[in-house]
């Protein structure tokens, strides 16, 4: 599957995400945490979606997780995405969800449920994005 | 903008008629040089009857199949192949008024649509709707007291569009247009702020890359746009979890795109009017983001539409059919295309605004007679069956075939085609859910559309890739 590649649509951290794009750099995937009722929430919000308590801190995810649902895309959302790219939603292993793309595995051998890890792909000084690929 | 659109509307009013009938037949000639001719034979309507209602209740009490279970029959059809109005069993014994039992949809008109107009601005468009759906209900501007006037690109809004009634309006809408707009200006009226209510919309003129998704499925958000994600896909992401989890066929989406696009084809007013669609066309079109190939996605398209609401009494001197609402619910769970779409939150969105609707009127799915789903991909007219009810979960994909959602069937569905072949003009096709609901239960679609006998309907705003899924249910005077 191909990675994402210069030119395309890049994301602009907010103060809200910003702790999540500077974890990329460092390569670590950061999510927020709710020191009440314990769910990680993503994407960043200013409270806790499951108590809307507003103690949220940020922690390390593990990276690892499951193929929760995938699409492969054939008709790019514009020309600087090459296809076919596949959109993933990964369950991470703290038991929260993110929208990502799958890579370094051919369409046919992609199965619902499989185990994935997540690489930190650089796409420049500011901006590195968590891409999934199968793990063992 | 606003002065543009204030400048045209001016230029408009001063030689109304003689523009509006210029612009349209430009519009309408446009819309016929891009039509093409037919290239296939008109698809056959299933030869199977529809299933009986009680077959039906019986494979609604069915436990949901997980993918491991082996593939269902689909339901047995009934014997007699009596006209799906014959087989409906008693109604309800009564319809509640609901809660709008003072208000009628008097007014409802679409105006040209199109893949391109590109000779009308949406001011004009809007214009367009607003006189026509006036027109429809026999009412003149002077009789508007309540305005919910807006456009997507040119961003008209209610408090401008009301000038161009001479100030006279005294209450404006603040929903988006859909069904979200048509609840509020129906309670409005209910509750005495106003008598007589325009609800328009227009869309053109912002399609013109075509390198890329059209631009409104394309969200900029930093989560979601990087991955390469679009309307498409984020409803593939859903189809893929529902075909995983219950084992949803291909065949399934194949005929629910087109069962809709056959409506379409039919009906001289739709954009696709003239290109039939079987499901074996569906699946030999491009893949889009899997499963959704080409054909099982909505198309794009320009035009406007308006609907004109009243009071029950002031519809009493009107020649228009006065059309009920018999209830309606909102159910948002989220910005579209912000968080991952994941079924287990979101699968089954739209099932408490359903269930809202069917309670303020004191019906359930039995009594619908046709539905005006949300139809952006094929799959989600599945999705949507099971949420409301009108089978099992993971059931939806057996419920749609045998010509059950066909013209004919026991529950049509997007019967003038929908946002797959009629129009999809950004957010003028949620207003058009409602209005093709009006126009079925008055009878006024063509006759191959026609749903014999309709008294019943469901309509529908968004889906699971969207977060949000708004019901609401019309029903036929008298109720």
């Amino acid at each position: 599957m191909n990675r994402p590649r210069p030119g395309i649509p890049l994301p602009h951290p907010t103060p809200l995400s910003r702790p999540h794009w500077d974890g990329m750099r460092e390569g670590k995937l950061r999510v927020q945490h709710c020191l009440d009722c314990g769910i990680h929430v993503f994407i960043p919000q200013p409270c806790c979606t499951g108590c809307m308590g507003s103690r949220l801190e940020w922690v390390e995810s593990s990276g690892r997780g499951t193929l929760y649902s995938y699409t492969v895309v054939h008709r790019p959302q514009q020309p600087a995405f090459e296809v076919p790219y596949t959109v993933a939603i990964v369950l991470l292993e703290e038991g929260w969800h993110m929208l990502s793309n799958l890579v370094d595995v051919a369409p046919e051998k992609i199965w619902i449920g499989m185990p994935l890890e997540v690489v930190f792909h650089r796409m420049n000084d500011e901006i590195t994005l968590p891409l999934f690929r199968p793990r063992a | 903008m606003k002065k543009n659109a204030k400048q045209s509307a001016k230029k408009n009013s001063a030689k109304k008629k003689s523009a509006r009938k210029n612009a349209k037949q430009a519009a309408k000639k446009t819309a016929k040089q891009s039509a093409r001719k037919p290239a296939r034979p008109v698809a056959k309507p299933a030869a199977k009857p529809a299933a009986s209602r009680a077959t039906r209740k019986r494979a609604a009490a069915r436990p949901a199949a997980k993918a491991s279970a082996a593939p269902k029959p689909p339901p047995k059809a009934a014997a007699p192949a009596k006209p799906a109005s014959a087989q409906r069993p008693v109604r309800s014994a009564s319809i509640r008024r609901g809660p709008y039992p003072d208000v009628a949809i008097v007014g409802a008109y679409n105006t040209v649509q199109a893949k391109r107009i590109p000779n009308m601005t949406e001011a004009e468009l809007v214009l367009d709707a607003i006189h026509g759906a006036l027109a429809d209900a026999g009412l003149t501007p002077a009789a508007v007291d309540g305005v919910n006037v807006s456009t997507w690109v040119s961003q008209l809004n209610p408090r401008s569009v009301v000038q161009w009634f001479g100030g006279r309006p005294s209450w404006t809408g603040t929903s988006h247009p859909g069904i979200e707009s048509v609840l509020e200006a129906a309670a409005a009226i209910q509750t005495g702020q106003c008598e007589t209510v325009v609800i328009a919309t227009a869309q053109c003129g912002e399609y013109t890359d075509r390198a890329a998704t059209v631009s409104w499925t394309r969200p900029e958000n930093e989560f979601v746009e990087c991955w390469g994600l679009y309307t498409a896909a984020e409803f593939a992401l859903m189809a893929q979890r529902h075909m995983h989890l219950y084992g949803t066929k291909r065949a399934a989406l194949s005929e629910v795109a087109s069962a809709i696009r056959s409506n379409g084809a039919v009906h001289p007013e739709a954009v696709m009017y003239g290109r039939t669609c079987t499901p074996a066309d569906v699946e030999a079109s491009r893949m889009v983001a899997d499963p959704y190939r080409l054909l099982d996605c909505c198309i794009t398209s320009e035009g406007g539409a308006a609907m004109v609401l009243t009071t029950r009494e002031r519809a009493k001197d009107l020649d228009a059919t006065p059309i009920s609402i018999l209830g309606g619910a909102l159910d948002r769970q989220g910005m579209s295309y912000v968080t991952a779409p994941v079924w287990d939150k979101v699968g089954w969105v739209g099932r408490r605004g359903a269930k809202l609707t069917f309670e303020q009127c004191g019906l359930g799915p039995k009594d619908v007679d046709f539905a005006e789903l949300y139809d952006p991909f094929s799959f989600e007219i599945i999705r949507q069956l099971e949420a409301f009810g009108f089978c099992g979960e993971g059931e939806g994909g057996d419920f749609v075939m045998d010509g059950r959602i066909r013209i004919g069937g026991e529950l049509p569905v997007a019967t003038n085609g929908g946002t797959m072949s009629f129009s999809h003009a950004g957010v003028v096709q949620l207003l058009q859910k409602p209005l093709n609901a009006v126009l079925q239960l008055r009878g006024k679609l063509p006759k191959a559309l026609t749903v014999p006998n309709a008294k019943v309907a469901l309509a529908t705003n968004g889906g699971s890739g969207a977060l949000f899924c708004d019901v609401m249910a019309l029903g036929k005077e008298p109720v």
